[in-house]
């Protein structure tokens, strides 16, 4: 019975318990809430992937009123795996944010900001379930909205700055995304993104779809942080509190690109947007600048978490790469980095939440000799950018098989040689922490002082992860090679 | 326990020593008796493995299933087993050198270091008996890094720009190129595996071939092919039982080792023989030897002197291999366990010397043979060994590459090899010289110093033993290389 309503509790069950946590008020019993919340998400998103893996795709109808009336929740192996990925990390991050949390944000404010990343949860998680467009702008909106608040939850003045400024940005980015929404519904008559995908190919040629492919493109780009739209990324993610950033690194941006290969591949149709429009010309030039770019900048951040912002930019500029390229094994790779990339990313930041817990700065310079001052935290970094960069044996070295055996499909040689020289900049700027870290004496006075076992562990569970899902690859190969598979196979 | 198991265990040995090291890290002795109880250990195991690969076993074992039909496998054959003995061997005697070293100059984090240490070794059995490339890649990529902290060890500005060096230079070439050449292998061959006869044949055509083969060997630095040799005299600012075991056994020869199995079961000798796309080969590796050579003339430090040297020495076994004779493979595969306990000894030397006089250059060590008569005895040695002058092993190994090197009619390399015999004579025979029987300047003579203290002697004294030892009884090794390549 209630197997057959996971879908929809998928995403009700954060979205209530939501304003339940308001009513909490106490921080420790917030906390202890939305963890359970989470954590079942977890357990629920872990079922679908199963029941789809088992019996293929699910629809479930809303309230019990049919498509296209209802709102339809669609999920097959692209959307399951994301969703796993999505309440994945929030379960695994939130267990380690109450230390965090106490220090970073004013105690009064506690509660809200756990309402606040269920509802932010509640709306990543819907992003991806629904199958219903109209439905993704709604939750594209939630998720957003209490993304602003939980970056500006952060206890420093700049990150009201940071979060305004996401605000307009990804304001925008939603206003595109729905205008894009409206002219496909113009001329399709339908929000049913399956429907949609039906009756889109007889109006290709029309300019009223060029128009919101082109709005939906910019759009989506501005959520996931495409370069050059990504400028709004460095400082949210530098300034919100360190948990948030964990969070949302391992998962905003991921939804984002699911959204564009949703509505790429399954409602514009694979045809259409490589075919017709050329989106590979758009999307593979600004991937391979903004891979270069931010490699670059992050090598010359004085902020580490600054640093593995510009790094994150990078790496989205991977999978979309892997998208432009849109073949089996490049499809394949991208999804992969969405799942390996959120691996790596959120156990980088949740160590800079436990270097931050401890010294309060996550300055280059305020990081010296903290490799004798904490060296299981320090590990866990060296860890975690050895995954990175792509060391034989991590996820990050699974998705770089993928991406560039892709490329070499095509023959394009210039464009692997890209890729491998590219991830050595990863080399650079992991090292210059390395270098700070452990070859650089510690401040006089300072004794041992780890981070807390809270932090810690959380920490270390995605550090062993990444190394787990770098040499047990059969889950997450085999799903996302599914996932590609049901995504070249969806268009027309 | 089968042969397979042991390569594990082979594996687990040196493993479960760093994290015994790890606990034990207050108890200086403990520590260094958990080293060495590994070290020996680790050696009995792989000497365990030899007789069944002589008989013709080739064991293999599957560890997990990386990518659909690709995986991380073990497989022993010949010439990992001469790699695995030689580096297994010498860490018995390097331990004991180490402590020595380590002790007589009071370095800092000690524990570290031998922690470092044994991963390295547990990467070098890795890499000997990798059963395919991903594998090999898998754990030379994990030699690189466990390596670095060994480079960095003393922590100061030196050490900071030659781990810079280091990591760069071997990192850059293994990503940039050798994945792209694994890579490339995989996508056009559809597999991996080391083959005898190679697998490559019909795989890829024409020039294409030679770019491959490009790729192959600049992109293992660890070979050290000019121009991407600059890492090894960057990592001699390692205190000196690093450069002796790992930048003269363990790392370097994963390096030509790796080129060994990809000439040999990668791309097979008959297949390269056919591809004249390939011939470049012998002559850079030519070049390399030539002019690593003459730069190592002009080195007044010691140890760089010896870095050099080993840089060229290491193409002697690029160029045999390119050489593409049995013989040659043969004398590739000797010079491997030659130049090791040559060159180890020649290090173990120049750290004896440090210890006792605090001495780093070669002009200083005037008259110094008749304090250190051990030491300098040794170096004299290692010396010849690195000439190739019998009764050294040295010579066992040049006479195959010769032997190889006729039997095609390759004089380039005849030449070269010729060639640098003598600069190898004029850059080793000057020291030697020097240190017995020139005058001590007045302001160079320290009578404060005698002899290292005893664990570096013994050290040094065993491993110049092994050189003359192996002359006489080559069979072992000989043995293996032959069953290399089938001759």
């Amino acid at each position: 019975m209630i197997a057959a309503h996971l879908p929809v509790l998928q995403v009700v069950l954060p979205l209530m318990a939501a304003p339940a946590c308001v009513l909490l008020r106490r921080p420790r019993l917030a906390w202890g809430f939305a963890t359970l919340v989470s954590w079942a998400c977890f357990g629920i998103a872990a079922l679908l992937l199963g029941q789809v893996l088992e019996n293929g795709d699910i629809s479930y109808a809303l309230g019990g009123w049919a498509a296209p009336w209802g709102i339809e929740y669609r999920v097959d192996t692209v959307n399951a795996f994301v969703l796993l990925i999505v309440s994945a990390i929030s379960s695994v991050v939130l267990p380690g944010a109450r230390a965090s949390i106490e220090r970073e944000v004013e105690g009064d404010r506690v509660d809200l900001l756990y309402t606040c990343w269920l509802l932010c949860l509640a709306g990543l998680l819907g992003i991806a379930i629904t199958g219903d467009a109209f439905n993704v702008f709604v939750f594209l909106e939630i998720s957003s909205i209490s993304s602003y608040a939980l970056i500006a939850l952060s206890g420093e003045r700049r990150a009201l700055v940071a979060s305004f400024r996401y605000l307009v940005m990804g304001t925008i980015g939603a206003t595109f995304i729905v205008i894009a929404i409206g002219l496909i519904y113009m001329v399709t008559g339908t929000l049913n993104m399956a429907d949609m995908g039906a009756r889109l190919p007889a109006v290709w040629e029309s300019r009223t779809v060029a128009a919101a492919f082109a709005f939906l493109t910019v759009g989506v780009g501005l959520k996931m942080a495409l370069f050059p739209l990504h400028l709004w990324l460095p400082s949210a993610y530098a300034s919100a509190p360190s948990p948030v950033t964990a969070f949302l690194a391992g998962t905003s941006t991921k939804v984002s690109v699911y959204l564009l290969l949703r509505f790429v591949f399954t409602i514009f149709g694979a045809g259409y947007a490589f075919g017709i429009q050329a989106l590979e010309y758009v999307l593979m030039p600004l991937a391979l600048l903004g891979i270069l770019s931010a490699s670059v900048v992050a090598i010359f951040q004085l902020d580490v978490k600054r640093l593995l912002a510009w790094s994150s930019i990078a790496q989205i500029g991977y999978m979309v790469l892997g998208i432009s390229l849109a073949s089996l094994t490049s499809l394949t790779a991208s999804i992969l980095h969405l799942f390996n990339h959120a691996l790596i990313k959120t156990g980088l930041f949740m160590a800079m939440a436990c270097v931050f817990y401890r010294i309060g700065s996550t300055r280059l310079e305020d990081m010296e000799g903290l490799g004798h001052r904490m060296p299981w935290t320090m590990a866990a970094f060296v860890a975690g950018g050895l995954s990175l960069i792509g060391v034989p044996s991590s996820v990050g070295f699974v998705s770089k098989w993928y991406l560039v055996l892709a490329v070499l499909e095509r023959g394009w040689w210039p464009l692997a040689v890209f890729i491998l020289f590219t991830s050595l900049l990863a080399v650079v700027y992991v090292w210059r922490v390395v270098e700070a870290a452990y070859l650089r004496p510690a401040p006089a006075g300072t004794g041992r002082s780890e981070a807390p076992l809270s932090i810690l562990l959380p920490t270390w569970s995605l550090i062993i992860a990444n190394f787990y899902f770098g040499l047990d690859t059969s889950l997450t190969v085999g799903v996302a090679s599914r996932a590609a598979a049901s995504l070249l196979g969806a268009g027309p | 326990m089968n042969a397979a198991t042991a390569m594990l265990v082979a594996l687990a040995i040196p493993a479960a020593t760093a994290v015994l090291i790890s606990l034990t890290g207050r108890w200086p002795n403990v520590r260094e008796a958990v080293t060495l109880t590994g070290a020996a250990l680790l050696f009995l195991c792989v000497a365990t493995l030899t007789p069944g690969v002589l008989a013709g076993e080739r064991p293999e074992q599957l560890l997990v299933e990386l990518f659909p039909g690709l995986e991380l496998s073990f497989l022993l054959e010949p010439l990992g087993m001469i790699f695995a003995l030689v580096a297994s061997f010498l860490w018995i005697i390097n331990s004991i050198y180490s402590i020595g070293y380590m002790r007589g100059n009071q370095e800092q984090k000690q524990t570290r270091f031998y922690i470092c240490f044994a991963i390295a070794l547990a990467s070098t059995m890795g890499i000997a008996f990798a059963g395919n490339m991903l594998t090999l890649f898998l754990f030379y990529e994990a030699l690189t890094l466990s390596t670095y902290p060994l480079v960095v060890h003393k922590g100061n500005e030196d050490a900071k720009a030659g781990g810079r060096t280091y990591l760069g230079i071997l990192l850059t070439t293994s990503i940039a190129f050798l994945l792209l050449a694994v890579l490339w292998t995989w996508w056009a061959a559809g597999t991996l595996d080391f083959r005898a006869g190679g697998i490559l044949a019909g795989a890829v055509h024409g020039p294409m071939v030679g770019v491959l083969l490009a790729l192959y060997m600049f992109g293992i630095g660890k070979a050290a092919l000019l121009p991407f040799h600059r890492w090894l005299p960057a990592a001699m600012v390692a205190p000196t039982p690093v450069s002796a075991l790992l930048h003269a056994v363990a790392v370097v020869k994963a390096g030509v080792f790796s080129v060994v199995k990809v000439v040999v079961y990668i791309f097979g000798i008959d297949f390269m023989k056919a591809e004249p796309s390939t011939d470049w080969l012998l002559y850079v590796a030519g070049a390399s030897i030539l002019i690593a050579s003459m730069v190592a003339l002009r080195q007044d430090n010691l140890k760089r002197r010896l870095a050099y040297s080993t840089v060229s020495q290491l193409s002697y076994v690029t160029m045999a291999a390119a050489i593409l004779a049995p013989l040659s493979v043969v004398g590739a595969a000797l010079h491997i366990a030659a130049h090791a306990f040559g060159k180890i000894t020649l290090f173990f030397a120049a750290g004896s010397i440090y210890t006792a006089s605090h001495k780093t250059k070669v002009s200083e060590l005037n008259g110094i043979g008749w304090r250190m008569p051990w030491t300098m005895g040794a170096f004299a040695i290692g010396s010849l060994s690195m000439i190739g002058v019998p009764p050294t092993v040295g010579f066992v190994s040049k006479w195959y590459m010769l032997q190889g090197a006729f039997s095609t009619g390759q004089m380039f390399a005849v030449a070269v090899i010729f060639a640098s015999t003598l600069l190898n004579a004029a850059y080793f025979l000057p020291v030697v010289y020097a240190a017995f029987f020139r005058k001590p300047g007045a302001s160079e003579d320290n009578p404060g110093h005698g002899e290292a203290p005893w664990p570096v002697v013994l050290a040094l004294t065993l491993t110049a033993a092994g050189t003359i030892v192996l002359f006489f009884l080559p069979a072992l090794p000989l043995g293996l290389a032959k069953g290399l390549v089938g001759v």
